[in-house]
This record gives structure tokens, sequence and C-alpha cells, in this order.
């Protein structure tokens, strides 16, 4: 049912990353990616429990640094960590030393002089994960830097994706919204492409990078093309600052031209998915009919990302306590 | 004092020479050049066969930082780095803090430059007041207190009736408004070249078109005005081709281009350092088309000067996230290593075109002495050791501040000595030079 038995390859299965950071979809292999997704099939069991705890992470530190405002990726690293039994702490931006001009390899020095196992890091600047990469001992999730990825959110997506389709392989996936800004939708590109989907960006002319042709996908400013028989249709969040740099005219515009309406989902093929990585705008790029409808899988995403974060958090502090798990 | 350097290869373009000559150093000038000079009770200085003599050469673009960013250089350690990377001459922007803009400034940083001896130091004014982009500065004032050319360098001249005026006013003394060229607009809050590179690094870009729009706003302009403009570090094919147009139509306009845009390509954002705020400058490191086209208008002529824009930032500064990094790095002490083996030994130029590229033409667009070994001229003399093995190592910079993308780099090709007015300001002790 799943990518490692369809695809699976000749060498056998790997059972530990080869990296001791997950900064992003780019340095993982198609391999590691299925031993992810497998292993968070495991963790999503211990979300079932009553007791939803396994001892995994017992003993570990696990700072959650979040530069930027965040419910869902840290509320959902956090019950992640509860879970494997992590000692988790928060750091956000208005209660840490950064509004007193400490710069970001000081507060990262002066965690990693704490001990602690993991960082998950939240940034507004791309590369912030492997700046701090190249300061700490302490394993690097990141959980966002920037415009450059979001590699647990593309994971998850990967996750739902599998969950409802037995696979990623040769699927037509429509990623539509702002391109030029997402970390969701570069994870997402490299984690797909990799897994073998049929790829399809779409976003006014405005919002499309210069070089996106060059990552393996298709690129148009059509929407109907780019939704046409498509198995998943996964939306991208317009933020309204947007508008106001002049990326397109307005809200309203963007609605008619792009936004995610039931009739333009009838051009997908019948059992289609919609997706949506949150918060999502109602009426800006999705209809409300559209993601409350019985084709949304946008609360099961969510839902995914705990086991998606355990799976990562757990293989990432090394794997050796699988017993635990099963 | 009379100084004898016997039997080096000199390379003199300006006259037309290069083979084995003598050349006669009396005091701060150069006497002759010839065979067989006698000796006549001078310093005699057996040059070893090997090295190249050449009239000094000259850096038209540093930012030597003083006053106000002493942390990152100050003029002291600017020509301490000049010497050591072969420069006799700098030419060193305003946007200090203050900006050189005044009198008093441009006073300030030629008081310093004494003091330091080593190099000689020209600055260059501020074409607006503050670098503000509203209104002229007071160019003949900074031109009677020693400034060779005016530019809001940093920045673009603002607008395109100020790039008028300036051009007009400044071609009433004969200097050279030198432009940074970079439409602001299209620049937006970009910190890395738009393509491919950064889209997946998720870095906001600057299209190589910001750069050309100005570059051609600014030949139109110099066309319509007779002033002379000198584009500032080309990083774009589209740029060097706007040039190429505007010199075919015999405007007068000069350009520079700096070792890392015909070297390095915006693939050293991502590897092997990701995210490297080494790799970060103003104009940003292109593609491969703009460095070929930058190699090109090498070799046809179009460019006329290599320069580093050498972009000093303390070590603190650029530990940061790679958008919080200040754009720039140093350049004096690589640009002559880089250029013998990507250029000279490459086969794309001979010596006597890197001689015009880094010294005889520099001299010709600031009109300063200089770019030759005519007899009379300043006894300014770079000599290179052309086939020395190179290694860069930011540790060992002479410059104050060791931000460059080059560290670790092999080279062939480097500095013997460097001699400004007569005396012997480096030795480079890896070379027997003779002095």
């Amino acid at each position: 049912m799943d990518v490692a038995r369809n695809d699976a390859p000749a060498a056998p299965p790997l059972t530990e990353l080869k990296h001791k950071h997950l900064l992003g979809i780019a340095d993982l292999s198609a391999e590691e990616i299925v031993l992810i997704l497998d292993t968070a099939e495991a963790m999503k069991e211990v979300g079932r429990r009553t007791i939803k705890k396994v001892p995994t992470l017992r003993g570990r530190t696990v700072i959650n640094l979040f530069f930027e405002p965040s419910t869902r990726t840290r509320t959902s690293f956090e019950i992640a960590e509860k879970r494997l039994s992590a000692d988790t702490l928060n750091v956000a931006i208005a209660s840490s030393s950064v509004v007193k001009g400490e710069t970001l390899v000081d507060t990262a020095m002066n965690l990693e002089a704490m001990s602690p196992s993991m960082i998950v890091l939240r940034h507004a600047s791309s590369g912030a994960c492997h700046l701090l990469s190249r300061i700490c001992k302490a394993a690097i999730v990141n959980a966002g830097d920037g415009m450059h990825e979001h590699p647990t959110q593309a994971l998850l997506d990967a996750f739902t994706i599998r969950e409802r389709k037995g696979k990623l392989k040769g699927l037509k996936v429509a990623i539509v919204g702002d391109l030029l800004h997402s970390r969701v939708l570069r994870s997402n590109v490299l984690l797909l492409t990799k897994l073998g989907a049929e790829v399809w960006v779409c976003a006014p002319a405005t919002l499309i990078p210069v070089g996106m042709q060059q990552m393996g996908v298709r690129v148009t400013t059509n929407v109907d093309e780019a939704v046409e028989g498509a198995d998943v249709i996964m939306m991208l969040r317009m933020q309204l600052e947007r508008m106001q740099g002049g990326y397109f005219p307005s809200l309203r515009e963007y609605f008619t031209t792009f936004g995610m309406t039931e009739a333009r989902v009838k051009r997908a093929k019948p059992d289609a998915i919609i997706m949506h990585p949150g918060p999502i705008n109602r009426g800006v790029e999705i209809a409300s009919e559209v993601a409350d409808g019985s084709a949304s899988v946008i609360l099961d995403q969510v839902a995914n990302g705990v086991a998606v974060r355990m799976a990562v958090l757990y293989l990432l502090a090394g794997g050796t306590e699988h017993e635990t798990v099963a | 004092m009379k100084r004898l350097l016997r039997g080096g290869r000199v390379v003199d373009p300006a006259n037309g020479k290069d083979g084995i000559f003598d050349v006669l150093i009396d005091g701060d000038r150069i006497a002759e050049v010839g065979t067989g000079l006698k000796a006549d009770g001078a310093e005699i200085v057996n040059v070893p066969a090997g090295l190249i003599v050449c009239p000094g050469f000259i850096d038209m673009h540093v930012h030597l930082r003083e006053p106000g960013q002493e942390h990152k250089e100050t003029v002291a350690t600017g020509v301490a780095s000049a010497v050591a990377g072969g420069f006799t001459a700098v030419a060193c922007m305003p946007n200090t803090k203050p900006v050189n803009d005044n009198a008093g400034v441009t006073q300030l940083i030629l008081q310093k430059a004494k003091e330091a001896g080593l190099a000689r130091v020209y600055p260059i004014g501020a074409v607006s007041r503050g670098q503000k982009g509203e209104e002229l500065a007071d160019i003949a004032e900074l031109k009677e207190a020693g400034c060779v050319a005016v530019t809001d360098d940093g920045l673009p001249v603002a607008t395109a009736i100020l790039a008028r005026r300036a051009l007009e006013y400044t071609s009433m003394f004969n200097m050279p408004m030198i432009e940074h060229c970079e439409d602001q607009s299209l620049k937006g809050d970009g910190v890395a070249h738009e393509g491919p590179i950064a889209a997946s690094l998720g870095l906001r870009g600057i299209p190589g078109v910001a750069e050309a729009i100005t570059a051609g706003r600014d030949i139109l302009l110099a066309e319509m005005t007779g002033g002379h403009v000198h584009i500032a570090h080309m990083s774009a094919w589209p740029t060097i081709e706007a040039v190429r147009q505007g010199k075919s139509r015999g405007v007068k306009v000069t350009c520079e281009v700096c070792p890392h845009h015909f070297t390095l390509t915006d693939d050293l954002l991502q590897s092997p350092i990701a995210y490297d705020t080494n790799a970060k400058m103003n104009p940003p490191l292109r593609e491969q088309r703009d460095v070929d086209a930058m190699i090109a208008g090498i070799k046809d002529g179009t460019v006329d000067v290599i320069s580093t824009d050498h972009a000093p930032h303390h070590y603190d500064e650029k530990n940061v996230e790679f958008d919080r990094a200040p754009f720039g790095i140093v350049g004096l002490e690589t640009a002559i290593s880089i250029t013998l083996d990507k250029l000279v030994h490459a086969g794309v130029i001979g010596l006597p075109r890197m001689v015009e590229l880094m010294s005889v033409n520099p001299a010709k667009i600031l009109r300063v002495p200089g770019g030759t070994l005519s007899p009379g001229a300043p006894a300014d003399i770079t000599i290179l050791a052309p086939d020395l093995a190179v290694t860069i190592d930011k540790a060992k910079l002479v410059s104050k501040s060791k931000n460059t993308p080059y560290h670790g780099w092999s080279f062939k090709g480097g500095v013997a000595a460097t001699i400004v007015g007569g005396k012997v300001v480096y030795r480079n002790p890896k070379v027997e030079a003779g002095l």
C-alpha cells in the first residue's frame, strides 16, 4: 500500500537518517523521506492510545526556539515532544534576549551551553537553521526558515497524501498560491518531485520565482489548467501584505482569478483531495465550501503533523529505542 | 638617491614596452627605462628572472571606512592592505560616516593617508549632499580639497535629473561621475542575484536588469551632456552590453569589473557553505552567462578597469543571518593573484592588457599621475611574481577585516614587491625580488 512497498529500492531499507539535522527536504534522499513517513505511521498509532506517551526521548531536552509567531507548528512540535517524553521548553521572541539586541549566534551559543539535545527553530531569515547548525552540537530541526523551507510541513503533507492515495508516485499535485514567498512550496516541490509526483504550480506571474521552471515542475498562471485532472490540490496562504506590495490588484480579483471554488475543484479527479498548510483565508485563496467540504483534508494535515514530527524527532535522536514505540 | 632595477621584464604599455629593461629611479621619480643603463652611483637591484616590473597598480574602487567605521578598516590599515596586494594607489569611496561630501572629510582622509605613508590615497567625493540624492554636494570644493571623482556609491545617483546635473557639473572640472548602477525599485529588499539559486534558497532576488537600467540611463545622460560617466563594479551581461553600445557611439563612458564578478557565480551561495555571508556582495554574484560576459568584455577591450570594491566588514557583522549581513568582501590582497591566474595564465589576456586594466586606465580615468614608467612619472612600481604559488589565508590578510570568499583558494601568481615614490613599501617574504 505505501511507497516503501510500491517503490522499494533494491538495497535494504534504511533504518536511520544520514543527517544529524533536518535543515530541509533538499538534504534528504527519497529513501530517507520514506523512512520518516513509515516511522510516522507507528507514531500515529501512539496518538490513538489512551496514554499517548512513550519514553523514547526521556531525559532529552528539546528547545522550541520560535522567532516568528506560530500556533499550529509550535503546538504540534510541543505535543510531539511531550508524547516522546522529552523535556521541552519554548523560547518565544517576546521573552527572549533578542529584544535586548542579542544576535542569533549569541542566543544559540547560550542555549547550546545548556546542552540541549535538539533545537527546533522557526526564523524569518532563510538559512537561519544552517547558521545554527554550524554553531550548535544540538540537532537542529527546521520549523520554517524565511522563504526557504518548512520540511516538516512537506513531510506531513506527503504523509496525508499517502494515507489517502496509497502512494505519491505518478499523482498530479497542483500547488496554487503565493509561490514566491512560500517555504511550504519549496519543501513540497522538493519532496514531491523526489518521490515521483507530477507537480504543477500556479500563481499570478508576479508571484512566480524566477527559475521556478528549473525545479522540475510544470508552471502555469492558468488555475484551471493546473487543477485539471489533479489528484491533489494544495492551496497556499495568500498574505495581505502581498497585495499591498503590488503583486496583485485586490483580494477580490485574486479570488476570482486564482481562488479555489467548487466549480474549479470539479476539474480535478472526482476523488481529489484539498490541502492547505493553514491558516486559511476564507474567500481569498479558498472558498469556505471547499475548505469545509468532504474533499478537504486540512484538519487531517494538522493531526498528522504530530505523528510526522514525532518521527522526525525520534529518528534524529538516533532511533535506537524502536521497541518502545512498537 | 638613485636606484637601478636591472634586468627584469618591464611591462609598460603606456610606452609600448614589453621586454627586459633596466629602470632607473631618481628619488621619487622614474628617471629612465632602457637597456644597459649606467649605474652611476645608484643602488643596484638585480631583478630575478621571471619577475615583472610594471607601473604601479591603482585600485579605483576601495572602501577605507574612515571616518566613522574604524572597526572595519582605517586609512592606515587599508593602505597597508593595498601595498600588500600590490597597489601603489587607491581611490576611496565617500560613503563614510560622515559622508565625504565636504572638504573637511576629504582633508581628514588625506591627512590620515599622509601619516600612514605606504599607498597614495585619492578620495572620491559624494555626488549629493549626505549621499541623500537630493541636491549636489559642493563638488568644486571637493575637487579643490583633493577629490578626483564623485559618486554616491553604495547607492545609485537617485534620480535622472540629479545624474544629469552631476554630469553637467563635473564636466566643468574634468572629473568623472562614478555610478553604482542599481534601480532601487527593482532591487527592493533583494539580497542575492535573482535566479534559480536564490529561488531555491528562498533569498529575495536582485535582477541583473536593475543594474543595466541605471547604466543605460546614465550612458544616455552622458551622451546628452558630454559628461564622463564611469560604471562601477559591473556584474550583469546587459550592463556591459549597454556600455559597449555607448562606446560604439562615442559616449564618454568607462567601466570596471571586480575579480569576484569574473570568477564566481551565485552557486557560491549554496556551496560549499550554504548561506555564506562572504558570498553576499552588491552587486551580487550572478550566473555563468554574466561571468562569461565580463570575461569577454575584458578580452575585447570594453572593460577599462579591474577594481576590487574592497568592502571590509567586521566579523561580527558578517556572522549573522544572511539577509541581515552587510554586502561586500575585501579584495585588495587577492585581486592580483586572481587576475594573473584566471585571466593571464588562463590565456584570456596578456600581461600588457592586465597592466592597462589595473594601472594605465585607472590613472587616465581619474586623471591622476601614474600608469606609466615615463621619465618624470612617479616612481610607483608594482613587481609581480607571476608564477608564485599563492594560497589565500584570511587570517593572514593585512586588512583589518577578513571577509573574503577566497579563503583556502590557491592561485598561480602574486606580488613580489610594491614601490611608492621610489620607496619599497612592501616586500613579499616569499619572493626574492633583490630589493
